[in-house]
């Protein structure tokens, strides 16, 4: 029986392909400084107290530094890197709590203080400035004495 | 209720601060679950301080106790050393495989450590720490118990005791390896 | 025999001081005099027995007794003789001995400064700040005793927390603690205002000055920390919104906010309210700032220990919180008062945006801090809230804040007429968005530090013209222009030293956002002679030494720093003490107006082949330190006696 080359190069050449895909690397790229700085700052060190990975000399932190750096250069985007942590230490090894589900809760807190503050101050200033007749009598002073009025008010503290 | 009554909302809202700083006594901010427990452990392969190759795939079936120490770490590492010991000789012809990882050490002072409690159970550095932080590990010593299966079944935080090391192995020598 | 001494010494105070709180109150009830001196009296001999309490306990330290376990667990023989003394308060037991300590002195000053005058609010006062002090004795008795023996006595002792043997360690906790502790009597005399009724004015006239000097304290202390975190600590950082950072900022923040709002009381008898409010507020936090420290209920690098204490903070917080919010439920009406504003464009709209944003700050930095216990008690899952969380929600609050620094001196009160916002501002704007267009075509790309920047120039752009117009005022009149200066300082010394510490947080304001901006850092690990390089500088790895202390051991690296010329050695090292599992990091660095170089010595080979290194080269760092000087020449000129003008 004679082998037919083609077919049988066509075949082995599409394993070889195959394989290939599967099994190949994902690009390797040059990951700076910056990224895994940035990535790091993201990270509570674990063995000091509140120093993100980025900034804590120790040597663990040093470690994780190297392990993010590796995981960028294989082609993890820096949101996998960081849920590879996240899966391993818990949520509590980010610093800064997600934006979502109950720790959207610490996010909302400055908006809600200051809509309410905002608020409270708005209806005051409204309720305030409206002013019975009654003393708009009061406010009758004449000219001269006015304008010395507005000027010592304006000097002192 | 009447509007007079409403001023009294103000030293009402204070309760429940304190009520939440008060719960603060019954929980330790320093204690942090592991989220790994209960999930099938994290694959490793090391070489030990021997040259041997150490893998956690060929555990497989047997109950795996992974410890996490270091020469520098002390008084705790070095209180439990003996125990590891004992409890290797002790079990080991029932299925248990004791195995110890250094994190962030020198060799020598690790290999002077193994000597000097006379550690005969497999021990291998981890030079890069991939594999403590695979683990989740904060510092040392921390050791992990792992079933027949390959699951991680318990964490435990600092030194072990006897006592501690039968009350997590016992169980996990009784199950299938199935 | 000495600490039995002082145990007794404890005991005795406890007991005077309660039996001062219970004579004040009554004679203000009855209005005996003589109840009231026999008060003021027991004061005194509080004063004197802490006073040798804390004696006592300095002897302690300084002849190794090594039998108190307080002086074991914080000293050993190697200890050097100045840190035997300041390590007094570096522990929790100590901690309190300074503090109520402290709080005697104000109390003693209290006396000594209003028992002539303010004879109705005086006794309530005097009742509230003994009884205070008798919660800390109570602490210090029963709590944590400084006092307490141990057998059997050991050799030596463990030594002091090594990152407490440092310059800082003599000033930061003295200088918070005297801002934490004089942040009781504003609010003593509140409370004496709430019980008396006498919700004027009174109570805030007495007690402005005090608020200005416990606030600067609290600045200081915050300042001090801040220069303290960023030499010793090796990170190159000097605020890390750790949780008791935190419980120091907040009061500081509520502080601000009713030093401000108390001048529209002044002005326009309004906020009686929201001012007592603001006390009672600011005072909690400094109790709540204590709890945090001492309970370890939430995790900080501060904390000192666990344990029983942390129940009595939390009683006495409570106690305190309840007590005064209940009374300003009972004097609601005549608080809650019908306020009148003539228009939204005003001062004293300006000042009422200014307590919001700082209160806002002030909830967010509290909610913050205490959402991992919520977290954890609501859903059982642990979270952390670090630093990237709080920097971005407070920076647009500090922003609002700066603006407004500007707006407000200048704005009139009432109602800000056209000519009158033209006549402030318009100048001052313009110089602002130029400012900003100047320092965006400099190459200044971050949104941000271009804001702040822009802000920084319109707000001292409104002090000149103030200043500039009102000097100007004077020397049309006849007077030269330097005595002219002089004397607007002195004769407005509120005003102008208002300005100055808003120069000053003008000053911090530009020194954090720079490094923030600015900073670039490097590690590498170099051999002899091999240097590295980063923003024009060369640091290049000379060689290891060796050498033994008192008390450690020391590896120090040596490193020439260059950029064109020499700029010397720098010797990071890094420190091995026998108590300690790690070794402490000394780190070496040379502060520059406009950058600091900062070296950390890392790991090193045993032969002193190779070592390695992180490299920082941080910008404007020293601004903030400058900013400090500024805001103390400002307070100081603020809290001068009030010159006033001959009739």
């Amino acid at each position: 029986m004679r082998v037919r080359l083609a077919p049988v190069a066509t075949l082995f050449l599409a394993v070889l392909l195959i394989g290939a895909a599967r099994g190949a690397p994902a690009p390797a790229r040059t990951v700076s400084e910056a990224e895994v700085h940035e990535i790091a700052g993201e990270l509570r060190c674990v063995v000091c107290q509140n120093l993100s990975v980025a900034d804590s000399p120790s040597e663990m932190a040093r470690q994780m530094r190297a392990i993010v750096r590796e995981r960028l250069e294989a082609g993890e985007s820096p949101t996998e890197v960081v849920q590879y942590f996240v899966d391993r230490y818990g949520e509590w090894i980010l610093l800064s709590p997600r934006r979502s589900g109950f720790t959207l809760l610490v996010w909302l807190a400055p908006l809600v203080a200051v809509a309410l503050g905002l608020a409270i101050v708005g209806v005051l200033v409204w309720k305030w400035t409206r002013r019975p007749a009654s003393t708009e009598a009061a406010r009758r002073v004449d000219p001269a004495m006015r304008e010395r009025i507005r000027r010592e008010t304006e000097a002192e503290p | 209720m009447s509007r007079r009554a409403w001023r009294w909302l103000i030293p009402l809202s204070a309760l429940p601060v304190l009520a939440l700083l008060a719960y603060g006594f019954r929980v330790n901010p320093r204690e942090i679950p592991s989220p790994l427990v209960g999930r099938p452990a994290p694959g490793f392969a090391l070489t030990t301080f021997d040259g041997a190759p150490l893998t956690l795939e060929a555990q497989r079936g047997k109950v795996v106790v992974v410890n996490f120490w270091a020469s520098w770490c002390y008084p705790a590492c070095y209180e439990e050393a003996p125990v590891l010991e004992r409890s290797w000789r002790a079990y080991r012809d029932r299925g248990v495989v004791v195995v110890g990882v250094d994190i962030q050490d020198k060799a020598e002072a690790a290999q002077k450590f193994i000597r000097d409690f006379g550690l005969s159970f497999p021990n291998a550095p981890d030079p890069t720490g991939k594999v403590s932080v695979d683990f989740g590990t904060y510092g040392v010593p921390e050791t992990f118990f792992i079933d027949r299966r390959g699951r991680i079944r318990a964490k435990h935080v600092g030194a072990l005791t006897d006592e501690v090391l039968r009350t997590r192995v016992e169980p996990l020598l009784g199950e299938p390896a199935g | 025999m000495i600490p039995e001494l002082g145990y007794g010494a404890a005991i005795v105070a406890l007991v005077l001081a309660l039996w001062g709180a219970v004579t004040a109150a009554l004679g203000a009830r009855t209005g005996r005099p003589a109840l009231l001196l026999s008060a003021q009296h027991a004061a005194l001999a509080v004063f004197v027995l802490v006073t040798a309490c804390f004696a006592l306990l300095t002897y302690a330290f300084l002849t190794f007794d090594f039998s108190v376990r307080y002086v074991a667990t914080n000293t050993n023989l190697g200890t050097p003789f100045y840190y035997r003394i300041t390590g007094v308060w570096g522990a929790l037991e100590g901690s309190i001995i300074l503090w109520t300590w402290m709080l005697g002195l104000y109390t003693l000053i209290v006396i000594l400064r209003h028992r002539e005058g303010a004879r109705e609010l005086y006794p309530w006062v005097l009742t509230v700040m003994l009884g205070v002090l008798a919660f800390f004795l109570l602490v210090i008795t029963v709590a944590a005793p400084p006092f307490a023996r141990q057998a059997p006595v050991p050799a030596d002792g463990r030594g002091l927390n090594p990152l407490l043997e440092d310059t800082g360690m003599i000033t930061h906790p003295v200088a918070l603690y005297l801002g934490f502790t004089g942040l009781t009597v504003p609010f003593a005399f509140a409370m004496a205002a709430l019980i008396t009724g006498r919700v004027g004015d009174a109570w805030i006239t007495l007690t402005r000055r005090w608020t200005i000097i416990a606030w600067y304290f609290l600045s200081l202390g915050l300042l001090i920390g801040g220069w303290w975190s960023y030499h010793v600590l090796g990170w190159g950082g000097y605020w890390a919104w750790d949780p008791v950072e935190n419980a120091a900022f907040m009061p500081w923040l509520t502080a601000t906010a009713f030093l401000h709002s108390v001048m529209i009381q002044e002005r326009r008898r309004m906020l009686k309210l929201w001012n007592i409010s603001l006390v009672i507020l600011t005072f909690s936090l400094t109790l709540f700032g204590t709890f945090l420290t001492r309970s370890g209920v939430i995790a900080s690098v501060h904390a000192f220990t666990q344990g029983t204490i942390g129940a009595f903070f939390l009683s006495f917080l409570a106690l305190v919180l309840l007590t005064a919010l209940g009374l300003l439920a009972v004097r609601w009406d005549a608080l809650h008062a019908q306020g009148e504003l003539d228009s939204i464009v005003s001062r004293e709209s300006a000042f009422l945006l200014n307590n919001v944003l700082f209160v806002a700050a002030t909830f967010t930095v509290f909610f913050g801090t205490v959402f991992p216990l919520l977290s954890e008690a609501a859903r059982g899952v642990k979270v952390s809230v670090g630093a990237p969380f709080f920097n971005q929600v407070n920076v647009p609050l500090f922003l609002a804040l700066i603006f407004l620094m500007g707006v407000g001196p200048l704005i009139a009160w009432r109602r800000a007429s056209f000519d009158n916002l033209r006549r402030n501002f318009l100048w001052p704007v313009l110089v602002g968005v130029a400012a900003a267009a100047f320092f965006f075509s400099l190459g200044v790309r971050s949104a941000i530090a271009v804001l702040v920047l822009a802000l920084t120039v319109f707000v001292a752009s409104t002090i000149t013209v103030d200043f500039a117009r009102a000097s100007r005022a004077r020397v049309r009149l006849g007077e030269p222009l330097l005595p002219a200066m002089g004397g607007l300082l002195r004769r407005h010394n509120r005003r102008y030293g208002g300005f100055g510490v808003h120069l000053g947080i003008l000053i911090i304001a530009v020194g954090v956002t720079g490094s923030q901006a600015w900073s670039v850092q490097t590690e590498t690990t170099l051999r002899r002679g091999e240097y590295a390089e980063l923003a024009g500088y060369r640091v290049r790895f000379e060689d290891l030494t060796a050498s033994e202390e008192s008390n450690h051991f020391k590896v120090a690296g040596a490193f020439t720093v260059s950029n064109g010329r020499g700029l010397g050695v720098l010797r990071p090292a890094k420190k091995f003490y026998p108590q300690e599992t790690s070794p402490i990091a000394y780190v070496d660095y040379r502060l520059g107006l406009r950058e600091d170089i900062y070296l950390v010595l890392g790991d090193f080979a045993r032969d002193g082949s190779q070592a390695t290194v992180k490299f920082q080269v941080n910008r404007l760092v020293s601004w903030i330190w400058i900013g400090g000087l500024v805001l103390t020449a400002g307070a100081v000129l603020a809290i001068l006696p009030e010159k006033k003008k001959a009739a």
